[in-house]
């Protein structure tokens, strides 16, 4: 029962909460869709901490595409067996693991200390930043407590049960071998998810992409009359 | 800002995303000053005591007592130059270094607000795509609903006119005015200039030639560059097209009547501010005059075009000077641009004191009588409806204006445009 509702209930709930959230501040909060950037009052702590935090966090995000929801037997099948996955996995994911927490850490300091940025923070950055540094310690304590590579395996486990969420088929069952501090880590991920579309989180979303192939000058023409004026003309 | 083609300083659209997490360029508030209040209640609620009470200053940021040492107009005279003049980078092109010393000092205010650009590099370097030129009359605005707060326009701006607001998180910039603009009103900064020397008009030019224009390569030959765009509105090929292209006709006639289309491109008084940054500005100045007028005529004498000439070269602000502010260095037309000056003067001060004007000097800087007295009377006389000439946009009739409401004007809660903050 317990385990239905942590492993099942809890993550679409977060789920549900994250796309819903996500649509509905797109549609009615453009103007406060922004990345809340605070170079402004303070850069030189900023350069060191967002630099680590953001590409360490990016890597953790490539690596958690590979380990979650890539399946095992896809690098069987291209011939990448479990040792190299492992040492693989480690070598990526623990430097930028830290890099992410070191990082995060400057970023927090930085956002406790000096007092310009301290008090033009919202509830919103405390709330994220209180589930980003459960969701960074535990991941990255479950990795370093596992670097035995012949230890838990994700990727039979959390994986499967994680692709089971997505397709509609979830199967607590998969989560009952799994350790506390993968345990923690997921629930806390999806605190995170549950919370993510009412914070500064959002930016994530606006990586500016579409820039790449735009051209340089923007015209906007005046639109005929209808609401889609708004819309950003390419 | 190129390479054989046309690029943005701040680097390639690349460059612009490695860097989002951290933009190397950009300044922090302490670069402008931190903004402050008093507490003036302490005046109002002081128990009598025996010394007077005093307004604090107090941080707009953290609340905090500060000790203010920086601030708008800091420098205005002679208070701050020897802080930031010698940082001036028009001051450390000139080759014969000016020194801050006090008998050398001179004082020269120019007025600088968004250029809107026909080539605008805050657009270009907007990873969002928040900022856009209004394709009817070329206004540069930010839309507050898709700006994402990466600040690049903050840096890709040469003239440094978008600022980043710390409690929207968006980037703001100065929006022409365009609510008055789209009803046919002067800007604000025009309308209430009590010198009465900002001008409005329409300049029709042909979008399609920007890109070349920008990316001649020659420096002093952009302002030429600039000027070959811009349509002649009496032209009647020119109008046909103007119509044509969906142009309704009030514009046409207004860009006729269009006093900057004069100053621009019949007289050639009016230059572009640091035409050497191919944005293609479109705020033009004309370079002053005064103070050496005043040194060599002295005495209310009547002193001739042939001795004003010369001294020119000896302006209390020097020409190089002015140069590196219009003309990407290029001192020949500053020089020119200055005797048509002189010669309106002295032309209108013989005709007044009933003397014989001297039509041969006028004529060898390339203008008539007829355009000496016109310009007289738009630059000295200087009616409301000859220094602004704006035809209402009727944007009532093809915009949804309610749904538009709040999207690109500051008037929002927290922006400048609303009552009641800072
Ligand atoms: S002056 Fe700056 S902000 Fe204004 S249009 Fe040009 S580049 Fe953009
Ligand atoms: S008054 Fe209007 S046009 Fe003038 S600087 Fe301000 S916003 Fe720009």
């Amino acid at each position: 029962m317990a385990s239905q509702f942590l492993w099942v209930i809890v993550p679409y709930l977060a789920l549900v909460l994250f796309v819903a959230g996500h649509i509905w501040r797109y549609q009615r909060d453009q103007f406060g869709w922004t990345s809340k950037s605070s170079e402004l009052l303070e850069k030189r702590q900023l350069r060191l901490g967002s630099l680590l935090f953001h590409w360490g966090i990016l890597f953790v995000f490539v690596g958690h595409v590979m380990g979650i929801l890539i399946p095992e037997p896809f690098y069987e099948a291209l011939g990448v067996t479990e040792e190299m996955y492992h040492a693989l996995a480690l070598a990526g994911g623990i430097p930028a693991g830290l890099a992410a927490l070191a990082g995060f850490v400057i970023l927090f300091r930085r956002r406790l200390t000096v007092k310009r940025v301290r008090v033009t923070s919202s509830t919103g950055d405390w709330v994220a930043l209180g589930f980003l540094l459960v969701v960074i310690t535990s991941g990255l304590s479950s990795t370093l407590l596992n670097v035995n590579s012949h230890g838990f395996d994700y990727r039979t486990t959390i994986g499967p049960w994680f692709r089971g969420l997505l397709t509609f088929r979830p199967d607590p069952v998969y989560m009952e071998t799994v350790p506390l501090w993968f345990k923690i880590h997921i629930l806390a991920a999806f605190g995170l998810f549950a919370v993510w579309p009412f914070t500064r989180l959002v930016h994530v979303f606006s990586f500016p992409l579409r820039y790449l192939q735009r051209s340089y000058v923007v015209y906007r023409k005046r639109m005929p009359k209808s609401v889609d004026s708004l819309d950003r003309a390419q | 800002m190129k390479n054989g083609e046309l690029r943005l300083k701040s680097g390639s659209k690349a460059m612009r995303l490695v860097n989002l997490f951290y933009n190397p360029y950009q300044p922090t508030i302490d670069d402008y000053y931190e903004p402050w209040n008093y507490d003036y209640e302490t005046l109002t609620n002081s128990p009598s005591k025996q010394y007077q009470p005093v307004a604090r200053p107090k941080s707009s940021i953290t609340g905090e007592w500060m000790e203010l040492s920086w601030g708008p107009n800091w420098e205005d005279d002679l208070a701050g130059a020897h802080v930031t003049g010698l940082r001036d980078p028009n001051v450390v092109k000139m080759e014969q270094s000016i020194q801050a010393e006090f008998e050398n000092v001179f004082m020269m205010y120019l007025p600088r607000i968004c250029e809107h650009c026909l080539n605008p590099s805050c657009v270009s370097s907007c990873p969002s795509g928040a900022m856009y030129k209004r394709d009817e009359d070329g206004i540069v605005l930010v839309d507050q609903n898709a700006c994402r707060a990466w600040r690049y326009c903050v840096t890709s701006c040469p003239y440094k006119k978008v600022y980043f607001n710390w409690q929207t998180n968006k980037a703001e910039k100065c929006t022409l005015c365009f609510p008055r603009i789209e009803a046919g009103m002067p800007t604000i900064c025009s309308e209430t200039c009590v010198g009465r020397i900002r001008y409005i008009g329409v300049i029709l030019y042909d979008a399609d030639k920007v890109k070349e224009a920008a990316s001649v390569e020659d420096e002093k030959q952009l302002y030429h560059a600039q000027l070959d765009i811009f349509l002649d509105p009496n032209d009647p090929a020119v109008a046909a097209a103007a119509k044509e292209a969906g142009i309704p006709d009030e514009w046409i006639t207004a860009a006729q009547r269009s006093p900057i289309y004069k100053m621009i491109v019949d007289w050639k008084i009016a230059l572009p501010l640091h035409p050497e940054y191919r944005t293609l500005p479109m705020v033009w100045y004309i370079p002053p005059l005064s103070p050496i007028i005043n040194t060599i005529e002295g005495k209310g004498s009547s002193a001739s075009a042939n001795d004003i000439f010369p001294a020119i070269d000896n302006m209390r602000i020097p020409i190089e000077y002015l140069a590196n502010l219009l003309t990407a260095g290029d001192t020949a037309h500053i020089r020119t641009t200055l005797k048509k000056m002189a010669a309106m003067r002295s032309y209108m001060r013989a005709k007044q004191t009933n003397k014989q004007p001297d039509i041969r000097l006028v004529e060898s800087l390339g203008l008539s009588r007829e355009d000496i007295e016109e310009m007289y009377r738009l630059l000295a006389i200087a009616k409301y409806e000859d220094r602004f000439v704006i035809p209402a946009s009727h944007r009532e009739e093809v915009a949804d204006l309610y749904a538009e409401q709040g999207s690109c004007g500051l008037a929002f809660a927290g922006g400048p445009g609303a009552c009641g903050t800072l």
